[in-house]
């Protein structure tokens, strides 16, 4: 069957896939890492005149995100995002896990159950986001809920309006921002690593002091000074953590996601067999030791994929957060609006900057999560 | 001993209470915006504006929304129907050829570019936009439906590549070897042996990508004119709006929800066998 012409013709086939993505995906990252490091729409005038000519501008455009005073949204929403992300995975991985576990007690009505949580995953992030904005509102929907059923007093949760940052740190002290890409890095990691051999939890360590080794030497400061942050004399100020009118958009984003946990959770439960759940029982476990001592461990590689999947979708975040507050919102910032607004705006470098660190970002949780499945995939 | 049972049985009755009681709760939580937003559009705009009594039913039933909703937004409707369409058919056939090849050939390279494609299915769009744009606008394909189309079919590659190589994996080796003795090259092996067996991975790809596009936001608000823009974008815009009569909005939700919502009624288990793929392992 394999013969010469016939393998020809099947590479020729496949080949007009590889260049239009080797186009559509490469080369305009590679364009966009370009326009990253250039002067590009910097001066608003030369922004929209064809064939203008770009000059390199070195990580100029990196160093005004990080450190500018104008820039300040960047960061926050960077921030928050990072925030946001622990707190929608931890909702829909307990509710899913939950849902699962509700499910698996042998139930009639499965289907319809399993109808009603999943369903949400059909809809659009615009149309999810149409009708929360609408359930969040400060005077009704979810706020005025409690009131209606039990006649208690209506809460004032400012949903998707709030000025209030929580869990604020300083931004670029003690070299925060340093020990923030040491958690990324290690929770990238980490994940890739969890099931394996205790050799790699060795790499992570060695990996993690050669960090904090080269930020205690001040290398970081030495490779971005000058740094200050002159934000703090403006106005607006709010310190950088988690904004909590970012609270609207996890309830809307795990009204939507959670049922997907609770797909890929049963199909796990279901894929263990009955006979070693059986087993367990047989040895004297309890329902509930059969779930931590059988279940559990065995859907750690399932965890681990959901934590992937909604890791990368919470990471590039926009249109959810477009439906529910629009582009210009004042309180909700992610890193997926503001480069659109750049976009809009012709500001052609900074956007690709960071448009470049949200790649940067999920690169490093998808990079080695698409490795070691296909290594094991190869294995087996 | 009878005691003994009967307290086993009681605890085991009362569990089986709980547990119904527990989905019959989340049940009802995941159904709050579908109650909220049928009733909100079914009042009239002052009504529907009030938040205060925003869990009521709707004092008389009252359609305008909807009406005013279908006439604004019915060129979007057929927007998304046209694009989706195109994408979707043009998409699976590129899908199943892919997947024919990389399940069944043995391409040289396949170990480093496959990875590669599927990274392609990872990135935020976000970091190929600008490009993307400039290159629409010089080929003369920003703007309009095709130039979405190609989009959505080029992004698509790698997740209907995957579904279709991950179900063609499964046919067996040696049905194609028998094929091939009876003198069946690359075309006459796919056209009379794979394609046939196809069906269940055209309904998965199909309706996985009929979802994914009909839903998509980022290239629809930035690749295309006013005109020509999908029901997603008016609806995302309306909403976002500072004072707006949310009849209509929670209206224009539903008629942008009622597609990709009654095909997952309708095939739950196919889409459901698409949401696992995408997580790679088939």
């Amino acid at each position: 069957m394999y013969n010469r012409k016939d393998k020809a013709i099947a590479f020729l086939m496949i080949s007009p896939s590889l260049i239009l993505l080797a186009i559509f995906v490469y080369f305009f990252i590679g364009q966009t890492a370009w326009y990253s490091v250039s002067d590009w729409g910097i001066d608003p005038a030369t922004a929209l005149k064809k064939g203008v000519e770009k000059n390199y501008v070195g990580l100029d455009n990196y160093h005004t995100l990080i450190s500018s005073a104008s820039d300040y949204e960047f960061r926050l929403a960077f921030i928050s995002t990072f925030y946001f992300t622990i707190f929608f995975l931890g909702s829909c991985l307990i509710l899913g896990f939950f849902l699962a576990f509700l499910l698996d007690q042998r139930i009639k009505g499965e289907g319809i159950f399993r109808t009603i949580f999943l369903f949400p995953m059909s809809l659009s992030f615009v149309v999810t986001g149409t009708i929360w904005n609408w359930l969040l509102k400060p005077n009704g929907g979810l706020n005025i809920l409690p009131n209606k059923l039990f006649g208690s007093d209506p809460l004032e949760y400012k949903w998707l309006n709030s000025d209030t940052t929580l869990f604020k740190f300083e931004w670029l002290q003690g070299g925060n921002l340093f020990y923030l890409g040491i958690a990324l890095f290690a929770f990238a990691l980490f994940t890739y690593v969890a099931q394996k051999r205790s050799l790699s939890w060795f790499w992570v360590v060695v990996a993690g002091l050669v960090l904090w080794l080269i930020s205690a030497a001040g290398f970081w400061s030495k490779i971005w000074l000058p740094i200050d942050d002159p934000v703090r004399d403006i106005g607006t100020y709010q310190g950088y953590g988690y904004s909590a009118a970012l609270t609207g958009i996890v309830i809307a984003a795990t009204w939507q996601m959670a049922g997907y946990v609770m797909a890929l959770f049963l199909a796990g439960i279901r894929g263990i067999s009955e006979e070693l759940r059986e087993a367990a029982r047989v040895d004297g476990c309890a329902e509930w030791q059969v779930y931590t001592h059988i279940i559990l461990p065995q859907l750690r590689p399932i965890a681990l994929s959901a934590i992937i999947i909604l890791g990368h979708i919470s990471l590039k975040i926009f249109d959810l957060v477009y439906a529910m507050t629009g582009i210009d919102n004042k309180y909700v910032k992610v890193p997926g609006i503001l480069m659109i607004k750049g976009f809009r705006s012709n500001e052609w470098a900074r956007s690709s900057a960071v448009a470049m660190v949200m790649l940067f970002a999920i690169s490093l949780v998808i990079i080695p999560y698409l490795w070691t499945n296909l290594r094991t995939e190869k294995q087996s | 001993m009878n005691a003994q049972r009967d307290a086993r049985t009681l605890t085991r009755n009362l569990w089986r209470v709980a547990v119904y009681g527990l989905l019959i709760l989340m049940a009802l939580i995941f159904l709050i915006p579908v109650y909220m937003v049928v009733v909100t559009s079914l009042k009239e705009a002052a009504e529907a504006g009030r938040e205060a009594t925003a869990w009521d039913l709707p004092s008389k039933l009252n359609f305008e929304s909807f009406e005013a909703v279908w006439n604004d937004l019915s060129p979007n409707l057929r927007n998304s129907f046209l694009l989706v369409t195109a994408a979707t058919v043009l998409s699976a056939l590129v899908g199943s050829m892919n997947g024919y090849v990389l399940a069944k050939w043995r391409v040289p390279g396949a170990s480093v570019f496959f990875p590669l494609m599927l990274f392609g299915m990872f990135i935020p769009y976000q970091a190929i936009l600008i490009p993307l744009f400039k290159f629409m606008d010089n080929v003369n394909l920003y703007g309009g439906l095709s130039g979405l189309v190609l989009v959505h079919v080029v992004y698509g590659i790698p997740i209907t590549t995957l579904i279709f190589r991950n179900f063609y994996v499964d046919i067996p080796n040696e049905l194609l070897e028998a094929g091939a003795i009876d003198g069946a090259g690359f075309f006459g092996i796919y056209t009379k042996l794979v394609f046939p067996l196809s069906l269940p991975g055209f309904v998965v790809v199909v309706i996985w990508q009929f979802t994914q596009i009909w839903n998509e936001f980022l290239f629809a608000v930035t690749l295309v004119k006013d005109r020509w823009q999908p029901i997603t974008v008016p609806l995302a815009e309306t909403a976002g709006g500072i004072s707006v009569d949310w009849n209509q909005p929670m209206a224009g939700a539903i008629l942008a929800a009622l597609p990709t919502l009654l095909v997952y009624i309708i095939m739950g288990r196919w889409f459901i066998r698409g949401l696992l793929a995408g997580s790679i392992k088939g």
